[in-house]
């Protein structure tokens, strides 16, 4: 506990100091990186002793805030939850110092990198919070840092208009979270934690405010539209760190108050199978209609909140149920996807964030043939895109494959309706991966593979040493879990029984997720030895052949332009046409016209629907209303003075009557 | 024991006779067209002839290129570990297998098809864009039917899937359900193996294809790998759907094992007979069939709720 309050103190030192030597480059990223490395190598092993033992750590000390005490505590899932936060934030910072010298001289950095520190302060402190006001203190200043950061480049509108958006979202789920602490604290007189109790209100109204505070943050759809306009806004190793970390700060306080609610009936366990199928399947689908290259990904990152929200959903009906094999394996591929989705998907934004660097461009339809120029990016970028896709070996595929083993549980041994959530968890998640495969093809496809389709990617060169050490580390880190599932899902079971409400070492879960995850791991080595013994025998067989280079074959021509490549756009066509009923693409341009067309043109985009149809009309009739109220703010001094004296005259009366 | 050597000898048997598959339904096209054909061992000449060429490849192409064949061939081959055959119990069964079954697949077709799109020709990028879009929609209507299955079976492996399933079985899960989950499984093989009436493997067009264009720069060696890993793959499924509807199991091993290559072949005629009588839908009329196969698995789900 003591080195996790030290780490704290060092995030917050070291950030100030950087303010303070804003203008000295070298000495402001040596402070920067050290204290990232430093809280990071202090607080890991607190954690992972933590989710070892399975013990929690508490401390109380009594502060002038009224309704309780400044708390802090440490239990499995708040270790949990520190972990990505704790190896993403430090890697994040290595790839900042590199990423943000483009900028050194003509941006204030020290601020920067001051929020950066903040920012994961604030995170760290958010999931050891006690106290409901320690928390929302906590969770509001993570929202104003990562506020601060996603407006970086504020001279852009764009980014600027995406700021707001993102403000705005935040504080109407936070407000939500007012409400659901205020009802919780209630009955008890307390906002300490271990005081929260459901009081004489609804339980599902207590609910439905945890899902709507906490999912604007994740991005449950339709609350996600912060995402796809603050991810590609930001520095790539801020949207790494937003969507690979800050945004599951959401499934931590969900799981939390879940904790505190008690038995699941079956109703919020579907709720959740349902948000998760929407937001899963919707937010691949707009991800394959984006041609920016952090939009589709911040559009994955609803997605892969879809994914979390299954499992979730399938581990609460297992608790409604009294099935405790089917929560456990609910909750655990949950989890376990939450640090999955931190680790592909910071690689992913660092890698988009690479490419970006080299190319000065994020249209994945300028790209192209960025695999032979810059190797060390693509081949990471390629490991990422399969664990995303959920392909085995990687890591994706391991906690899928847990929520999947989850929902057929259900549907062996539960009866009636509830059994329906086998298919519908499994018809989903299905969908999800094979679209996902689909947009990653995409992006990858048409980024790394074939030839530049621009001078921007033609002229492209690998990227400096502090942006490839992450992408490596994390690229490893993906395999290296795929690979030892078993352990890993073994290690963290002190936390899965935490979540899903189950007696602590209960067998029964870990009986059956331990032997088919072995078999997983045994499947994937058994996958990587043949590829192996593959690339052997055909060496061996092409060993005194002739190899010849050729043209790629084009019917016989023998002049192949690159503008004759598929496109992006051209590639999603068949998915978004199909289901363009949800997608709402826009098409603008000339069509060709007569035997002997001499121009023609085509334009797609697809901005959010729900943005553009709910939100938008909304906040715009918002807007009206108070515009017409604007008349009390005439800006008369005298007028001001007048309403000061009405009040008090006011105030008066009531208080003699 | 009986039962450990006989999942062993359908891997060999499986390895061994999946090209011959082919063979048969090359054989039953050219029957219905009064051709005399081409050889049934056709393609196991073919591979032969390959394996002993060099290589060509594009100068555009990267590793990625070279490691397309290699991965989807070993993708597809693990694949088989899991998949029971003739009532033999497979090598690898486990809780979730299928999970890991689909999953394989999908890393062979994920590495076809970035294969296809390192040559950077339009054609494969035509051919890679469509398999990608069918393949995802043809993923939830296997997934849902194997639910269903395992459902019924009250085991979530493949192998406990397939036990449990009777030829003559009239009962209140048998029957309706596994004559839809059969059906929707059909229509999956016929369009994860880009058989009419999903793509056509014998058209000379390149515009037209799905599978074959995705594989056009591929020569020597690594042609026949692909090509051997699309016989394996046509093995793997085929089993899965003869399993349902052909299921005769008399008890004793041999038996069956021969009931079970003999209900291959007749899936290889009946493939034969799809393709010889039928056109292939327009491609904007292909995710209906597989939507189609989704909602066929899905009652078939439903069914088992009773």
């Amino acid at each position: 506990m003591i080195l996790l309050i030290a780490s704290l103190a060092l995030l917050l030192g070291g950030g100030a100091a950087a303010l303070a030597a804003s203008r000295r480059d070298r000495l402001r990223n040596g402070i920067v990186l050290g204290s990232l490395v430093g809280a990071s190598l202090a607080s890991l092993p607190v954690a992972i002793v933590t989710i070892a033992r399975g013990e929690s750590l508490a401390l109380q000390w009594p502060w002038s805030v009224p309704l309780g005490s400044f708390a802090l505590g440490l239990d499995p899932l708040s270790a949990f939850f520190l972990l990505p936060i704790l190896v993403l934030a430090p890697l994040a910072g290595i790839y900042g110092v590199g990423y943000l010298r483009a900028w050194q001289g003509r941006k204030n950095l020290g601020a920067s990198w001051f929020f950066f520190n903040v920012l994961v302060a604030c995170m760290m402190l958010v999931v050891v919070a006690r106290n409901a006001v320690l928390f929302l203190v906590a969770w509001e200043a993570m929202a104003l840092a990562s506020y601060a950061l996603v407006v970086f480049e504020d001279e852009r509108g764009d980014v600027r208009g995406a700021g707001r958006t993102y403000l705005v979202a935040t504080h109407l789920g936070t407000g939500a979270l007012f409400v659901l602490f205020v009802l919780l604290g209630q009955p008890a007189g307390s906002l300490d934690f271990a005081d929260l109790g459901a009081g004489a209100g609804s339980l599902s109204l207590l609910f439905a405010l945890a899902v709507i505070g906490f999912g604007t943050k994740a991005g449950f759809m339709p609350l996600h539209v912060w995402l796809p306009e603050a991810h590609p806004a930001s520095p790539s190793h801020v949207s790494a760190l937003m969507s690979g970390v800050m945004i599951k700060t959401g499934i931590y306080g969900l799981l939390r108050i879940l904790m505190v609610l008690g038995a699941p009936p079956p109703a919020w366990g579907w709720t959740m199978v349902a948000i998760g199928a929407t937001s899963g399947v919707l937010g691949v689908l707009f991800a394959l209609a984006q041609h920016d290259v952090k939009r589709l990904l911040a559009y994955h990152s609803v997605e892969n909140i879809g994914i979390i929200a299954l499992g979730l959903g399938v581990g609460l009906l297992g608790r409604s149920y009294d099935q405790p094999a089917m929560a456990y394996l609910g909750f655990a591929g949950a989890l376990l996807h939450v640090a999955n989705h931190a680790l592909f998907k910071g690689l992913l934004f660092l890698g988009a964030g690479a490419v970006a660097h080299a190319t000065h461009t994020r249209e994945i339809d300028h790209l192209g043939g960025l695999l032979k120029r810059m190797p060390w990016t693509g081949t990471t970028f390629l490991a990422g895109s399969a664990a995303i896709s959920g392909l085995p070996p990687f890591n994706g595929f391991v906690s899928e494959f847990l929520i999947f083993l989850g929902a057929l549980t259900g549907a062996v041994t539960l009866g009636g309706a509830g059994a329906a959530v086998g298919a519908v968890t499994t018809g989903a998640l299905g969908l999800i991966g094979g679209l996902a495969a689909a947009c990653f093809a995409k992006a990858f496809g048409i980024m790394f593979l074939g030839e530049p389709r621009s001078r921007h990617a033609a002229d492209a060169t690998e990227v400096g040493r502090s942006l490839r050490v992450p992408l490596v580390v994390l690229a490893a880190a993906c395999l290296a879990i795929g690979l030892g599932a078993p352990f890993v899902v073994a290690g963290l079971d002190s936390v899965v029984v935490a979540a899903a409400g189950l007696p602590p070492h209960d067998p029964a879960g870990r009986a059956l997720a331990g032997p088919p995850l072995r078999m997983v791991a045994l499947g994937s080595a058994v996958l990587l030895a043949l590829v192996g013994a593959l690339v052997l025998a055909r060496r061996g067989l092409l060993a005194r052949r002739t190899i010849t280079t050729a043209l790629t074959w084009d019917c016989g021509y023998a002049a192949p332009d690159r503008r004759m490549q598929y496109t992006a756009a051209g590639f999603a066509q068949p998915l978004t046409s199909l289901f363009r009923f949800a997608l709402r693409t826009r098409r603008e341009g000339e069509p060709v016209r007569g035997l002997f067309p001499a121009r023609a043109s085509l334009a797609t985009s697809t901005p959010d629907p729900m943005h553009r149809e709910i939100y938008e009309p909304v906040f715009a009739a918002v807007g009206r209303l108070f515009a017409k109220r604007r008349w009390v703010q005439g800006g008369q001094t005298q007028l001001y003075v007048l309403y000061i004296v009405l009040t008090l005259l006011v105030l008066l009366v009531w208080e003699l009557s | 024991m009986i039962m450990a050597i006989a999942a062993v000898i359908h891997l060999l048997v499986a390895l061994l006779l999946a090209p011959l598959l082919l063979g048969v339904i090359n054989r039953t096209k050219a029957v219905f067209a009064g051709r005399r054909g081409q050889p049934l061992l056709q393609l196991y000449a073919d591979l032969a002839k390959l394996l002993r060429k060099g290589a060509v490849y594009s100068g555009t192409t990267t590793w990625v290129f070279r490691a397309g064949p290699l991965v989807t061939l070993a993708a597809v081959t693990v694949s088989l570990l899991v998949v029971p055959f003739a009532g033999v119990r497979a090598v690898g069964a486990f809780p979730g297998d299928f999970v890991l079954f689909a999953y394989l697949l999908a890393v062979a077709r994920f590495f076809t098809v970035i294969a296809a799109l390192d040559t950077g020709s339009s054609f494969e990028g035509m051919g890679a864009s469509r398999e990608v879009a069918f393949s995802a929609l043809a993923e939830p209507a296997l997934l849902v039917g194997l639910a269903a299955l395992a459902r019924r079976a009250g085991g979530a492996s493949l192998s406990d899937c397939y036990e449990a399933v009777r030829l003559f079985d009239f009962g209140p899960n048998g029957g309706l359900p596994l004559l839809l989950i059969g059906a929707a499984f059909f229509v999956v093989f016929l369009a994860e193996n880009a058989r009419i009436p999903f793509d056509d493997p014998n058209t000379h067009l390149e515009l037209t294809m799905i599978h074959e264009v995705m594989v056009l720069d591929h020569g020597g060696p690594d042609l026949a790998f692909v090509q051997y890993a699309a016989a394996l793959k046509l093995w793997v499924l085929g089993a899965l759907v003869v399993g349902i509807l052909l299921p005769l199991r008399t008890g004793f091993v041999a038996l069956d094992f021969g009931f079970g290559l003999a209900a291959m072949a007749v899936l290889a005629v009946a493939t034969g007979c799809v393709e010889s009588t039928k056109a292939r839908v327009r491609l904007t009329g292909v995710p209906q069939l597989l939507v189609a196969a989704t909602v066929l698995a899905g009652v078939g789900f439903g069914l088992t709720l009773r």
